[in-house]
C-alpha cells in the first residue's frame, strides 16, 4: 500500500513529503546536548602457553633447535606443533628436530604505521614459511633483504636469536639462502 | 515439540585454580578427550559443536576458531554461544535444540575458563553499562550480599543458614575428585572465614578456577544406540531478567521462579522437592542456596532456612543438592553450567562413582548469570 501511495507523488513531492514529516537532526540539535563519556578497559592477563609449546619454547629457548611433532595416527608434521592432530584428534606426541630451513609460500610488504602493534619500523615483509621436515608453514618476518625483492617460492633460513627468552622471536627472522 | 534428545557422554578437566600445565585449548582437549572416552566414540561420530565462555575473561576472542584444534572441530560446523553466568547451561541448551530441530544427530557442547589469566572482577564488571553502572558495580559479590541482607531482614534467616550451605557443598566436594577446592570445613570454619561483602565470608563464595567441561547430546535413535542408558532432556528453559541491577526485584528470584515453572509444567512435574532425585544447581554463594530454594518452588517464600536446617538438600536428605560440591568448590565460569547439566546426566547414567545418588530418575539443573539470569534443565531416566 505504501508503495502504491509514494508511487503517485512524482519523486521530488516523495523527497519533500519526507523532508516535511519527519524530524531532522537539526530539530535535535537545538534541543539535546549529547553526552558522550570516554572509556578505556584496562584489564591485565597473563596467557598460559601450555604443555606442547611449552615444550616448543623450551626447546627454542635452551637449546636454539626448532622443533615439530608428528601425529602418529596419519603422519602428519606439525610446526608450530599441535596437541591434537586436526583430522585424527590422536595426541601428537612424536617429537622431530627441523633443519630450519624453508620456502617462503606467501609473504606481504607492510608499508602502514601502527607502532602499538607491529614488531618493527615499517616497510617490513612477512610471510609463511613452509618448513623443510614439517606439513605446516610458520609465520615470520623475513628480512636481510630489501622487502620488495621478496619473492613465493624464495628458500629461506631461521636466524636464531643469541640473546633468547621463549618467545616467537627467539627466531630473529627468516633469512635468503643463497 | 521437536525430537527427543539425550545425553550419551560427559567429561570435565581437573579443575584447579592454576592449570599451568595446559593452555585454554589444552583444556579444552582434555574434556573433549574424557567425554569421548566416556561415550566411547570418535571425533568422527560428532556433526556440530557449541562452545561457549565468558566474554573479555581471556582476552582472546574466537575461541571457535583457535580453540578448534582441542575441540576436534576441523572442517565442522562450530558455533559460539556465550552468556555471562549462564553460559554453560545455555550452551547445553543450544546443543539441545539443534539436535531437537533434527538438523543434527551429534551435538558436542563444550563450556570452558581459563579465570587464571585475567583479573575476573574487573572482566565481570565489563558487563555493567560503562555509563550507568560500571563505576558503582564493584565485581560479582556484592548484587548476592545485596540480595541475601533482604532476605535474612525479611524472614529471619541467619548467616548461619549459609555456613550450611558452605559446609554441606564443600564437603561434598571431598567426593569429587575433579572439583578444584576440596577441604573439609565446619560451619565456625565458615563462620570465621574473612568477611569479603556482609554477609557473604571468604567461604560463602565460590572460587576462580581454570577448566572445561564437554557434553554429548544426541537424537533419540542415536542416543539408544550410544548409551545404555541416556539422560534424557525432559525440558529446557531460559529467562532474562535485567536492563539496570536496579530494576530487579532483590528480594525475589523472578526469572528463576518463572523458568523452573515453565520447566516443571514441560516436564509434568507437581512436587518439586519429592519428584526430583538429585539436583545440580548453579549456587554461585552459599547464600544463594538459602534464598533461591524459595524461587524453585521447593517451599513457600521464606521457608528455606527451615528446610536447611533439617538437612533436606544433603547427601543423605529428601533431595541431595550438588553432590559434586557445586559451584563454591568448582567455578570456570563458561564451563560452569555445563558442570551441573554433566554431573546431573553422570547421576542419570549411573556414572558418577562417589558422589553417586542411588537411583537417580529425574535430576534438575539451574544456570545462574548476570545478573540473575536463569537456565532451568530438567533430565530424566525415562524418555520424555
Ligand atoms: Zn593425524
Amino acid at each position: 500500500m505504501i508503495r502504491k501511495c509514494l508511487s503517485n507523488l512524482n519523486a521530488y513531492e516523495h523527497l519533500d513529503v519526507l523532508r516535511k514529516g519527519v524530524r531532522q537532526l537539526s530539530d535535535w540539535k537545538e534541543e539535546v546536548e549529547e553526552v558522550v563519556f570516554p572509556g578505556k578497559i584496562c584489564v591485565p592477563y597473563t596467557w598460559t602457553v601450555g604443555s606442547t609449546l611449552s615444550k616448543w619454547y623450551g626447546l627454542l629457548r635452551d637449546e636454539g633447535q626448532i622443533w615439530a611433532n608428528r601425529c602418529p595416527s596419519c603422519g602428519k608434521v606439525y610446526i608450530p606443533p599441535k596437541a591434537k592432530c586436526l583430522e585424527c584428534y590422536k595426541d601428537v606426541n612424536d617429537w622431530v628436530r627441523l633443519p630450519g630451513t624453508g620456502t617462503v609460500e606467501t609473504f606481504t610488504v607492510v608499508y602502514y604505521e601502527e607502532p602499538s602493534i607491529q614488531p618493527k619500523k615499517p616497510p617490513f615483509a612477512y610471510g609463511i614459511i613452509k618448513m623443510d621436515g614439517a606439513d605446516t608453514g610458520l609465520v615470520h618476518l623475513i628480512d636481510e633483504i630489501d622487502p620488495e625483492k621478496v619473492k613465493v617460492g624464495m628458500r629461506v633460513e631461521a636466524v636464531i636469536n643469541e640473546e633468547r627468552s621463549g618467545n616467537i622471536f627467539d627466531i630473529k627472522y627468516f633469512r635468503p639462502v643463497n | 515439540m521437536g525430537r527427543r534428545v539425550g545425553i550419551v557422554g560427559v567429561g570435565q578437566t581437573h579443575h584447579a585454580a592454576h592449570r599451568l600445565d595446559a593452555s585454554g585449548m589444552e583444556l579444552i582437549a582434555e574434556a573433549v578427550t574424557r567425554a569421548f572416552d566416556d561415550a566411547q566414540i570418535t571425533r568422527d561420530e560428532i556433526d556440530a559443536i557449541v562452545i561457549g565462555n565468558m566474554d573479555h575473561f581471556e582476552n582472546i576472542n574466537y575461541v571457535d576458531m583457535w580453540a578448534l584444534e582441542g575441540l576436534g572441530a576441523f572442517m565442522k560446523p562450530v558455533f559460539k554461544v556465550t552468556t555471562g553466568g549462564t553460559t554453560g547451561t545455555t550452551i547445553a541448551a543450544c546443543a539441545f535444540y539443534s539436535v531437537a530441530s533434527g538438523l543434527f544427530d551429534r551435538v558436542l557442547a563444550v563450556g570452558w575458563e581459563k579465570n587464571s589469566e585475567s583479573d575476573t572482577q574487573a572482566a565481570v564488571a565489563t558487563c555493567a553499562n560503562p555509563v550507568l553502572e560500571r563505576d558503582p558495580f564493584a565485581g560479582a559479590i556484592g548484587p548476592l550480599a545485596t540480595e541475601y541482607s533482604m532476605y535474612m531482614k525479611a524472614y529471619g534467616a541467619t548467616e548461619e543458614d549459609a555456613a550450611l550451605v558452605a559446609v554441606r557443598d564443600r564437603n561434598n566436594a571431598l567426593n569429587n575428585p575433579y572439583a578444584h577446592n576440596r577441604m573439609k570445613v565446619t560451619v565456625e570454619d565458615v563462620m570465621n572465614s574473612p568477611m569479603l561483602s556482609y554477609p557473604i565470608k571468604f567461604l560463602d563464595m565460590c572460587p576462580r578456577s581454570d577448566g572445561a567441561c564437554a557434553v554429548i547430546f544426541a537424537s533419540e535413535e542415536y542416543a539408544k544406540k550410544m548409551c545404555p542408558r541416556p539422560a534424557w532432556v525432559h525440558a529446557s528453559v531460559v529467562r532474562h531478567d535485567y536492563t539496570h541491577f536496579g530494576d530487579l526485584e532483590w528480594q525475589w528470584m523472578p526469572s528463576l521462579e518463572r523458568a523452573s515453572a515453565e520447566a516443571y509444567k514441560k516436564a509434568g512435574i507437581t512436587n518439586p522437592l519429592k519428584e526430583f532425585d538429585v539436583a545440580e544447581l548453579y549456587l554461585p554463594a552459599s547464600t544463594t542456596g538459602v534464598k533461591w530454594m524459595d524461587s524453585l518452588w521447593f517451599c513457600e517464600r521464606g521457608e528455606a532456612p527451615k528446610l536447611i536446617r533439617k538437612g533436606v538438600f544433603n547427601m543423605d536428605g529428601e533431595l541431595p543438592v550438588n553432590p559434586s560440591g557445586g559451584v563454591i568448590a568448582t567455578n570456570p565460569i563458561g564451563a560452569t553450567g555445563l558442570i551441573r547439566v554433566g554431573e546431573a546426566a553422570w547421576q542419570i547414567m549411573g556414572r558418577a562413582r562417589d558422589r553417586q545418588v542411588p537411583n537417580v530418575k529425574k535430576a534438575l539443573v539451574t544456570g545462574f548469570g548476570g545478573c540473575s539470569w536463569s537456565d532451568v534443565i530438567i533430565l530424566g531416566a525415562d524418555l520424555p
